[in-house]
């Protein structure tokens, strides 16, 4: 992570309460934009990233060299239009790459904060987010959008600030982590806190890396972002450059190999403290309790119009789940529209070249543009 | 625009809020939005019609009108409107319950079973009628819950129903429905529309 002193940042010198007690200040949040804000700043578009996403969200990401994480999406021409649009996306504060995380120095210490980080939870990323309007001079955004934890940001955000976005996309997501979803989490974590090289989150400081662990949470994780039929269909029992089994415990599959590879080129770009505080944020978010068990209150204040979609294969984030959003924001009249998309691409439609989703995120935001 | 959807419009007053139960690809709701500056919303089963009214700009719901009503509040909507999908249902009376219940007025539209090019088609031919507004065959036909238009007013006015507008449509002509007539309009009508409303 090189060129990561480069990335594009405001300091927050507004004191943010978190969640958790603590306030803190003069605070980074690393952002990347795409496109031209008009005029009449009347086009800007609030991207949230997911779990293990950034700011850049599109073109080549300058740290990775690999193309941006919704790059399918996001563009000139995309279904998010860049040559219309100004897309705006801000690494999550708890993030790794540029904004208040866990790897931040303790100018106190000079030391690595580590775990003594402050647990963080979406409506905090979402605050912390909401400075980049100010610093745009932005009064209202065109729509807020994102998929998985970064559809909860978008939830989370129309109910901090009902009328700062026209139109609002949570796409794959969940009003409230669900039992499993924090299961998941949770084996991640374990797996990450089990390699003796995390040291209690100090690794930095002491020049260490959980690596095995980092990736192994990473390859149980992926597996939740695809399907059964996915998988099955793209592996099946397809043997990894070899004849035949070889009894013993290499990668004889190609399942596992793949896998193997994900959790290693993972522990490459992202850190495993990170991993620890993003989980425990998206396990803390359940907007239907900040609500007293009635979702639709958080977004009664709300003008704004909502589109919520779903994939078929989503097990992570099942149709349901959306659709409870949907029934949340119909029992008080929203302009709500939704739709499942048919994918057996998994929870990670939302990433990958999914072209009905795409048309239909395409039209929806022309369309919703058109009668500003 | 078909006829029938041209009726329906005039049955809608401006500036309500309506619902469309079953509003394919939105041709009807386009055309309320943009003629009446009706706030609309529609519910439509298949993903693909919702996909191509997210296109238009429409705001719909992929969901079942049997399952999916349930969400929207009491008298939430002035119109809710049913278009020639009563009979398409397992349940039809707890439809209209719903309908009724979600919306302040209901317009509901029937392909008539008593028009008498079907009867005739039956009684000569011996097998399950097959019209224009009655395409498919007895084994594919998702009319499960086939009625005529004395079937449906009959159900009304047995039930705390009223009728508010009954409408016999036939060659592109609306004529009233009343109880005098029905027996006639029952033959000659191939859709029958009315504008319902709780008792």
């Amino acid at each position: 992570m090189n060129n990561i002193d480069n990335i594009k940042k405001i300091i927050v010198n507004k004191a943010l309460k978190l969640d958790c007690g603590k306030i803190i200040n003069n605070f980074p949040v690393a952002y990347e934009t795409y496109g031209v804000l008009n005029e009449k700043k009347d086009n800007a578009i609030l991207v949230f990233h997911a779990l293990t996403g950034d700011q850049f969200v599109s073109g080549i990401n300058p740290i990775t060299k690999k193309d941006g994480w919704w790059s399918y999406a996001v563009g000139p021409e995309k279904a998010i239009d860049t040559n219309k649009y100004f897309v705006i996306c801000a690494n999550v504060i708890g993030g790794c790459m540029g904004s208040y995380g866990p790897s931040e120095i303790d100018k106190t210490t000079n030391k690595i904060l580590g775990t003594n980080f402050p647990v963080i939870t979406i409506n905090d990323m979402v605050n912390a987010q909401y400075n980049l309007l100010d610093f745009f001079k932005i009064d209202k955004l065109f729509c807020v959008a994102g998929g998985s934890m970064g559809g909860m940001q978008v939830l989370q955000f129309v109910s901090n600030f009902p009328n700062k976005a026209k139109i609002a996309i949570p796409i794959a997501c969940t009003a409230s982590h669900s039992a499993q979803n924090i299961a998941f989490n949770e084996l991640g974590r374990q797996s990450i806190m089990a390699d003796a090289k995390w040291v209690n989150g100090n690794y930095s400081n002491e020049k260490l890396n959980p690596d095995k662990g980092l990736s192994v949470a990473r390859m149980a994780a992926h597996i939740t972002y695809l399907s059964k039929n996915g998988l099955q269909e793209k592996f099946g029992r397809k043997l990894q450059e070899r004849d035949d089994l070889k009894f013993g415990f290499d990668a004889d599959f190609q399942i596992e190999s793949y896998l193997r590879y994900q959790g290693s080129v993972f522990v490459d770009r992202f850190d495993a403290n990170s991993y620890l505080y993003i989980t425990r944020a998206m396990d803390y978010f359940d907007l239907i309790k900040q609500h007293n068990g009635n979702l639709s209150r958080a977004f009664i204040q709300s003008k704004t119009k909502f589109f919520v979609i779903s994939f078929t294969s989503d097990w992570l984030y099942p149709t349901s789940e959306n659709k409870d959003i949907v029934i949340a924001l119909n029992a008080i009249g929203a302009d709500v529209g939704f739709v499942e998309i048919e994918s057996d691409k998994g929870h990670d439609s939302f990433l990958l070249d999914v072209p009905e989703f795409l048309e239909t995120l395409r039209n929806y935001i022309n369309t919703s543009y058109l009668k500003n | 625009m078909k006829q029938e959807f041209k009726i329906i419009a005039d049955l809608v007053e401006k500036n309500v809020r309506v619902l469309d139960v079953g509003c394919g690809d939105g041709v009807l709701m386009e055309f309320l939005k943009n003629n009446k500056k009706i706030d609309i919303r529609g519910i439509e089963i298949s993903k693909k019609n919702v996909q191509k009214c997210i296109g238009k700009g429409l705001t719909v719901i992929e969901g079942d009108a049997e399952k999916d009503l349930i969400q929207f509040p009491n008298s939430s909507f002035d119109f809710v409107i049913l278009s020639q999908t009563l009979q398409a249902f397992l349940n039809p009376e707890a439809v209209i319950n719903e309908l009724l219940r979600v919306g302040k007025k209901a317009i509901v539209t029937v392909p008539n079973f008593g028009f008498w090019k079907v009867r005739l088609h039956l009684l000569i031919k011996g097998t399950m009628p097959i019209t224009k507004n009655l395409p498919d065959e007895w084994h594919n036909t998702p009319n499960i819950h086939m009625c005529t238009i004395k079937d449906f007013f009959n159900f009304c006015n047995d039930r705390q129903i009223k009728l508010y507008k009954s409408l016999a449509l036939h060659n592109e002509k609306t004529s009233p429905i009343n109880n005098l007539n029905l027996n006639v309009k029952n033959l000659s009508a191939e859709l029958g529309i009315f504008l319902i409303e709780n008792k």
